[in-house]
Formats: structure tokens, C-alpha cells, sequence
């Protein structure tokens, strides 16, 4: 595994996002199709997908996939996390051996529960489960936590995404949400914690552009405690979401906003509830203002929402097929899994598209 | 005997016609008439050029006094100016503007980025560009409310905030220090611009108060001019507790600068000496800093921002969270190239520090402490030009304020003789026949002009990054590298070297 050399993350991407709202199962072969129709947008350089739902028979327990540089690296993660955590199940992620790809790590998932005597009143068990991921990932140098939530799971590599799919036997999963990226990175090594999604607790995103405003986005995450080790810019919009959802609890909304405000021109013109509340957001939340090009989609557990930055300098397609919506780069992608969609849009830029789960997982 | 010597020569060619001007223009008695000729007395020569920039036959050269005194690297030539004027006339030596001793100008030290390829610039003509700030205490976060039918609704009590439509505000400059029409000057272009002036210390003048929401009034050690009215007659209210020319140290506006509307404004016996006591006398720690913002807030019923100004001094990061934890709403930093109307030279050449390494400190600080949103800060002292205010807000400030600059628009040509009162081009004096050299309505253009120039090139500079926003480049340090500066000061400054 090879540590980043830049601090900045600059790539074009592919992305695509599939929900059933409705919780049925999907197979994983399903978005690797749609993936893989955009493969002219990566370059073999990163591809990665995030499921959720695929681990029915141990939702009560925090999933943690960890990438590890070697063995004794893997140990000594081990020892703390027993000492941190109480460990229900460890294996190895099933893998495609044969398959060779650039400076493969060990790949390993563990099932883990928040010892009830490690919680005070003013640390919930979430705080703790961040605590914990953020430290492995600053100082055990070796060893890198990418997926850290319920019932869910990331799933990356250094590789085209349809190729990474078929390493992690992708097609062996069922969840009723998936997202999946393909990357075209133009500065970073062969990391494999580089590649999207990046996720922390069930939240997770996949990221096409480059955050003009990430040195901000980074301090001002940094004053709350979060440490982006990974130096990636995709990372910070994870810790915004965290932050503002979950810690400062701003309905899902208004977070987006922050993310991609309406301009001050369009803000003075609003009613007198929406403009105090969006002139107060854009004074508090000022730092966590997503500036440059870019479309994500950002998945949670309970739903999947797509965004584009303010002046739309990345393509975002949507779709809706009874109990589906999806969310690509481009509509092609979408066409390659459902031909014939309902309806089929491009939002305006930072106008979000919301599709949340119905029935309770 | 004196052994003092001109510093500068003054020649009229022979293209002269005589017009005499030169005579009326000059506030420092350089020229008289001798029946025939102008006639010059070099030794009072300032080089503020009023002269020249008034001669219509463009017949006035100014020249440095061409003695060549031997070349010494340690008594260089200013050293033996002073020396010889101080033991001429055995006083500390006054001196006006900013500290003009070749210490590092770090802006100079510091390169922008720009978009290629990978992200695209934006055209800031196309595209809307966003300068808008809010100075002012911010909640650490906001609460909402939903109702039934999904309408959302602000929970959160704000504190108040100014509005600004430009990052750039106008710095403390005294009525007294700096003419009314200065003063006019400057409210006026506040107004235009959507910013605010400030008052400076020596009151608010009757003549200001339809210009109030843009105005920042002063309390400062001397209190002049402090009342009920007076707190309320703003958009906020700033306690000066120091200024980067002069740390330390407080004011002196001799008595016959006193005229009868300053005695007025500053609430004072005409003709007086106004004095500014180094400390505030109420003022020795940090609690009673808390006492006066408190008094203060109180007295305004928690309307108006309460500000803090201090002067870059070593340990500023400390002192500005201190002051910050007091309750300031804004803490404005005034680096050591910040201007003065009076300090002595000995101090404004070689107290407090550069504002870039002060701001940079503050910033860190105060977001190491998790308590950065409580203040905003304000950045000032040699701010010269639309690439130091973007730099200053990429290191961290949320806006900046500028005076010298200001000045400088409206014909200052920092001859540094503030202080004597005679201001050639109306700005530092209160002399009606000199102040009245200053046109409200064109000044108030020309500053408004400066400042609207400065925004456009700050917009392009934003597309250039690819940012809409002003607030994407606060605090973005990532989109700063150093040229030329050692790891030290990368590290202070919080910036990667040129080509990380």
C-alpha cells in the first residue's frame, strides 16, 4: 500500500447510484453494468462501490472494512480494536485471488460493538465509533478503516470499477441501495484508500470533481476534531455531512444547502422565513460551502441524494422507474440497466435530488 | 550651530511663467516671491509633490538633496539625520504613516493559485461572483424547526451582524488626526459601497450622522466624544486598545489642532491638548476589557457588534484569544505597517509585527481553541492593493481595512508630516484653506472608485480559482504557497512552499 504524495485530490470521474425505495434487494452486478458503460471516464486508476443492506445477519454491529499494509500492522490494529471494541465476527473480505491488481493490501472485515462502559453522557456511541476510525487511520501507518457502518459496506480498489466488482464478487451481494464510482485521477499513486466511496458510520460518497474550497472545508472540519488523514478532498464532505446531520442535527435539507447555497441575490428575494434561515446558514455554515466543480451522490442507510455545486460544472443525470431512482454521470448509464425510465432530468446546479427509503430495514 | 541639511531640492526651470502658485500651494513655506523669482527654501521641502502636481507650466522638479554622504552600511544616512536633529533639539523624533524600514513584505512572499484543466476557472462576467461578509459573533451552529406543512423556520437567535458587500472596510482614522471632508469623504464612499468607516477615536461629528449604519464608532483610552448618543449613532462600536504604528503607546493632538468644532466632537475645552493615555486607565487586565465590552453591550441593549482593535504584537495569538473569550464580536489586527497621524519614529520603526504573520497566528489560534466563529477578525495595517486583501482572506480574515490606501487615493503622498498639521492636500490638518483642497463629492468618488476596482480584481482572482464565493477563500491556505521563505515562516504562516 503507498501513502499519498499529494495533499489534493484532483480526478474526473464517473459516478452512478441506484436506490429501490421500496428496500428490495438488488444484486451487485446490476451497477457494475451501469458502471461500467461509463468506462472512458476513469482510467483504470481507482473504482470502488458502497452497498447498503448486505449484511442483514449482523446489523446490530458496526461493519468495519480495513485495508492493511501487512501483517504485523494488521496485528497491532487487532489488539487495539479488542481493546476498544468487543469483536463479534473478523474474516477476511472474499476476494477474486487470481485477479492482480496494483499494491493489493489485506483486505479484512470485522464485526464490532461499542462496549456500553466506553460511553459517558457526552460521548454517544457514534462519537466513539468516529473516534476510533479516525485513529486508526492517523496513526496506525499501514492500516486504513473504509467502511465503518451498520449493515453496509465499501467495497474499493486501485482498478476500473467493473474489474474491482468482479474482485470483491460483487455479484454475491444483495442491497436495496448502491452507489459506485470510476476514477480518472491525475496526480495519486496507486492507493487503494484513495479510490471513492468514502465513508464514515453509514454515510458515504462518491465525488466527480475537485473542491476549490477544500483547504476551508478541512480547517473548519478540523476545529470540531475530524483529521482527514487521507488528504483527499472527498473525505471532507463526509465529515461535513457528519457534522451538520448528525452532530449539529440540521434537517438533511438545509445541510444540502450549506453544501450548495442559493446565491445572496436569490436568498434577498425569498419570504421572510426562508430567507432568515438560509441568510443564517450561509453565515454560520460559510466554511462548509462545497466551491468548484463537482457531482456526488451521498447515501446513508436511509436514503440517497444527488448534488451538483451551485453553477453545475459537472454533468448529473436522474431517473425514476417505479419503485427505482437513479442518479449518473450520464444518462447512458442509467439507460444501460432501465431502458425505459418514467422520467428522466438534469437538476438545476446545488438543487438537490432526494430519494429516501420508505419501509424500515 | 545646526547641522542639519536639506533632504530634498526643489528646482524651478525656466519654463516658469510665473504664476506664483507654487507660493499658495505650498503649506511648508518652501516657496516665496522676491519681486522677480520664486524663491526657495529647500530645507522645508516634504516631497508631498502638491506643488508639482499644481505648477501648470510643469516647471518643479523634486529631487533627493544630492550630498553623497560616504557609504556606511551602519550609520547610514537617515542614522545621521536623526542624530544630528536629535542633538539639535534634544526631543524624541515624530514622524507620521506607516513603518517604511525594509523589513520582509511577506504578501510579496506569497503566490495565488489558478484553475487549469482539472477544474474550470470561472468568468466572473457570466457568472455571479459573490463578495458578501458578515462581521459579527456566529453560533458554533443553528437550530431549526419544522412545521406541519415542511416550512422551516429559524430557531437560532443571531447576534447582530454587519452586512458588507465588499471584504474591504475603511480603518480608524480620527476627526482631528484627519479632516472633516476625510471623514465626509469616507462615510459617503461606505455608504456607496455597502461597507463601513470608522471613526477613529476623536468622535463622531454632527455632519456624519446620516451616513450611521456605515459607521463604526471608536472608544479608545482618551474616550472622546463618548456618550449614550454617540453608541447608539453606528453599526457598531470598536475599543481601540492599540495600533500597529504605535503599540503601546497612546495620542497627543496638540492644542492648536483643537479648533472649535473638534473641541465640540471630542467633547473637550478648545484649544487643549488632547491626550490619550498609553493604557486605558480602566483597562489593566483582561477582565476589565470584559467589563467595558459588557458595559458597553449593555448600554446598546446586545445591538450593535462590540470590537476590539489591537496592535500585532508578539504574542498576539494569545491576546486575541483573550480578547475573544472577553466577548469581542470582531477583533480587528493592525499590523506594524499600519498608519499614524503622530507616533515616535523610534516605535513605529521597530515595535510589533507584520500583520501577515499576526493574522496568520490569530486565525490558527482561535480555530485550534475551537472558538474562531465567536469573533470575526478584521486584518489591517499596509494593506495595499486587491492581492493583499485576497491573500489576507485566504489566511484567514474576513475582511480587511484599509486607511493609508484610502489616503493615498485622495492625493496622499506619504510625506509623513502628519503630524505638523500642514497637509498640503487637506487630509491631515485642520486648516479651512488647506482642508477645503479636498472636494467631498470627487474624494468620495475617487475612494469609491479604489475600492470598487479592487473588488472587480478580487472577483477575477476568485474565477481564476474557480471559487464564486467569498467565503470558500477564507481560511483556504491550500490555495497559498510561499515563495522564498524559509520552513519558519511557512510554518507560522500555515502555507506549503512554492511547488507542494
Amino acid at each position: 500500500m503507498i501513502e499519498p504524495l499529494f495533499s489534493k485530490d484532483i480526478s474526473g470521474c464517473a459516478i452512478v447510484g441506484i436506490i429501490n425505495t421500496k428496500g428490495k434487494p438488488i444484486k451487485g452486478d446490476v451497477i457494475t453494468e451501469a458502471i461500467s458503460v461509463m468506462h472512458e471516464r476513469s482510467n483504470g486508476l481507482g473504482g470502488g462501490f458502497a452497498a447498503y443492506g448486505i449484511y442483514p445477519e449482523y446489523k446490530e454491529y458496526y461493519a468495519f472494512h480495513i485495508m492493511f499494509l501487512d501483517e504485523g500492522i494488521k496485528e497491532s490494529v487487532e489488539a487495539y480494536l479488542q481493546e476498544k471494541m468487543v469483536l463479534v465476527k473478523s474474516e477476511d473480505i472474499p476476494i477474486r485471488k487470481k485477479m492482480s491488481f496494483l499494491n493489493t493490501p489485506i483486505l479484512w472485515r470485522y464485526f464490532l460493538e461499542v462496549p456500553q462502559s466506553k460511553l459517558t453522557p457526552k460521548i454517544t456511541e457514534e462519537d466513539y465509533v468516529v473516534s476510533i476510525v479516525m485513529n486508526i487511520n492517523k496513526r496506525f501507518k499501514g492500516a486504513f478503516v473504509f467502511s465503518s457502518g451498520k449493515n453496509m459496506g465499501v467495497f474499493k480498489g486501485v482498478g476500473y470499477p467493473e474489474d474491482i466488482s468482479r474482485f470483491y464478487r460483487l455479484e454475491e451481494y444483495e442491497g436495496y441501495l448502491w452507489t459506485a464510482h470510476g476514477r480518472f485521477p491525475t496526480n495519486t499513486p496507486g492507493w487503494w484508500g484513495g479510490a471513492h466511496p468514502f465513508a464514515l458510520l453509514d454515510w458515504s460518497v462518491v465525488h466527480n470533481g475537485e473542491i476549490s474550497s477544500y483547504g476551508i472545508n478541512k480547517r473548519y472540519v478540523e476545529t470540531f476534531g475530524y483529521e482527514c488523514s487521507l488528504l483527499t478532498d472527498t473525505e471532507v464532505i463526509v465529515c461535513l455531512l457528519d457534522l451538520m446531520i448528525r452532530r449539529h442535527r440540521l434537517p438533511i435539507d438545509i445541510a444540502l444547502n450549506a453544501l450548495a447555497p442559493p446565491f445572496w441575490s436569490e436568498i434577498d428575494s425569498m419570504e421572510k422565513n426562508m430567507r432568515e434561515a438560509l441568510t443564517a446558514l450561509r453565515i454560520v455554515y460559510g466554511s462548509a460551502l462545497l466551491n468548484g466543480p463537482f457531482s456526488i451522490i451521498i447515501a446513508n442507510s436511509e436514503s440517497m441524494i444527488g448534488l451538483t455545486d451551485r453553477i453545475m460544472l459537472r454533468p448529473f443525470v436522474a431517473a425514476k422507474k417505479d419503485d427505482f431512482v437513479y442518479m449518473a454521470s450520464e444518462e447512458a448509464a442509467i439507460r444501460e440497466i432501465c431502458p425505459e425510465p418514467d422520467a428522466v432530468w438534469s437538476p438545476k446546479g446545488g438543487e438537490p435530488v432526494v430519494a429516501r427509503l420508505e419501509v424500515q430495514i | 550651530m545646526n547641522f542639519s541639511y536639506p533632504e530634498f531640492l526643489v528646482k524651478v526651470s525656466e519654463n516658469c511663467i510665473k504664476c506664483r502658485r507654487c507660493i499658495k500651494e505650498c503649506s511648508f513655506g518652501v516657496f516665496s516671491w522676491d519681486g522677480e523669482k520664486i524663491k526657495i527654501n529647500h530645507e522645508k521641502c516634504v516631497a508631498c509633490h502638491r506643488c508639482a502636481a499644481c505648477c501648470p507650466a510643469s516647471a518643479i522638479t523634486i529631487l533627493k538633496y544630492p550630498v553623497s554622504f560616504k557609504e556606511n552600511h551602519l550609520w547610514t544616512e537617515e542614522i545621521l539625520r536623526d542624530i544630528k536633529k536629535q542633538a539639535d533639539t534634544g526631543g524624541k523624533i515624530l514622524t507620521g504613516c506607516g513603518n517604511d524600514k525594509p523589513y520582509p513584505v511577506l504578501w510579496d512572499k506569497m503566490l495565488i493559485d489558478a484553475c487549469q484543466v482539472t477544474n474550470p476557472s470561472i468568468d466572473p462576467l457570466r457568472e455571479p461572483m459573490e463578495l458578501r461578509t458578515y462581521l459579527g459573533k456566529k453560533p458554533e451552529k443553528l437550530e431549526f424547526w419544522h412545521d406541519k406543512s415542511g416550512e422551516i423556520k429559524l430557531t437560532t437567535v443571531m447576534e447582530p451582524q454587519i452586512k458588507l458587500e465588499t471584504p474591504v472596510i475603511f480603518a480608524g482614522m480620527s476627526y482631528g488626526a484627519v479632516s472633516l471632508n476625510v471623514h465626509l469623504i469616507l462615510a459617503r464612499a461606505a455608504k456607496e459601497l455597502g461597507t463601513i468607516m470608522n471613526t477613529g477615536e476623536g468622535g463622531l461629528p454632527q455632519e456624519l450622522l446620516p451616513y450611521k449604519d456605515h459607521i463604526v464608532v471608536q472608544i479608545a483610552s482618551g474616550r472622546f466624544g463618548v456618550n449614550l448618543e454617540y453608541l447608539n449613532s453606528c453599526a457598531a462600536i470598536e475599543i481601540k486598545i492599540g495600533q500597529g504604528a504605535k503599540p503601546g503607546i497612546g495620542g497627543h493632538l496638540p492644542g492648536e489642532k483643537v479648533t472649535e468644532e473638534i473641541s465640540r466632537t471630542r467633547m473637550i475645552p478648545a484649544g487643549t491638548d488632547a491626550i490619550s493615555p498609553a493604557p486605558h486607565h480602566d483597562i489593566y487586565s483582561i477582565e476589565d476589557l470584559r467589563q467595558l465590552i459588557y458595559a458597553i453591550k449593555e448600554a446598546t441593549r446586545y445591538r450593535k457588534p462590540v470590537g476590539v482593535k489591537i496592535a500585532a504584537v508578539h504574542n498576539v495569538a494569545a491576546i486575541a484569544s483573550g480578547v475573544v473569550r472577553a466577548g469581542a464580536d470582531i477583533i480587528t489586527i493592525d499590523g506594524f505597517r499600519g498608519g499614524t497621524g503622530a507616533s515616535p519614529k523610534v516605535i513605529r520603526d521597530h515595535a510589533g509585527l507584520p500583520i501577515e504573520i499576526a493574522l496568520a497566528r490569530v486565525d490558527e489560534q482561535l480555530r485550534k481553541e475551537g472558538i474562531r466563529h465567536l469573533a470575526s477578525i478584521v486584518a489591517s495595517g499596509g494593506i495595499r492593493s486587491s492581492a493583499d486583501v485576497l491573500k489576507a482572506i485566504a489566511l484567514g480574515a474576513d475582511a480587511v481595512a484599509i486607511g493609508t490606501a484610502a489616503l493615498i487615493a485622495l492625493g496622499c503622498h506619504l510625506c509623513q508630516k502628519c503630524y505638523t498639521g500642514l497637509c498640503a492636500w487637506g487630509i491631515t490638518t485642520q486648516k479651512p484653506e488647506l482642508t477645503r483642497r479636498l472636494n467631498v463629492e470627487e474624494g468620495a468618488l475617487r475612494v469609491t472608485n479604489l475600492v470598487k476596482a479592487w473588488n472587480l480584481e478580487i472577483k477575477e482572482i476568485l474565477g481564476a480559482l474557480g471559487i464564486n464565493s467569498i467565503e470558500s477563500l477564507r481560511g483556504n491556505r491550500e490555495r497559498l504557497r510561499g515563495i522564498d521563505l524559509d520552513e519558519v515562516y511557512l510554518d507560522v504562516l500555515g502555507i506549503k512552499p512554492a511547488g507542494r
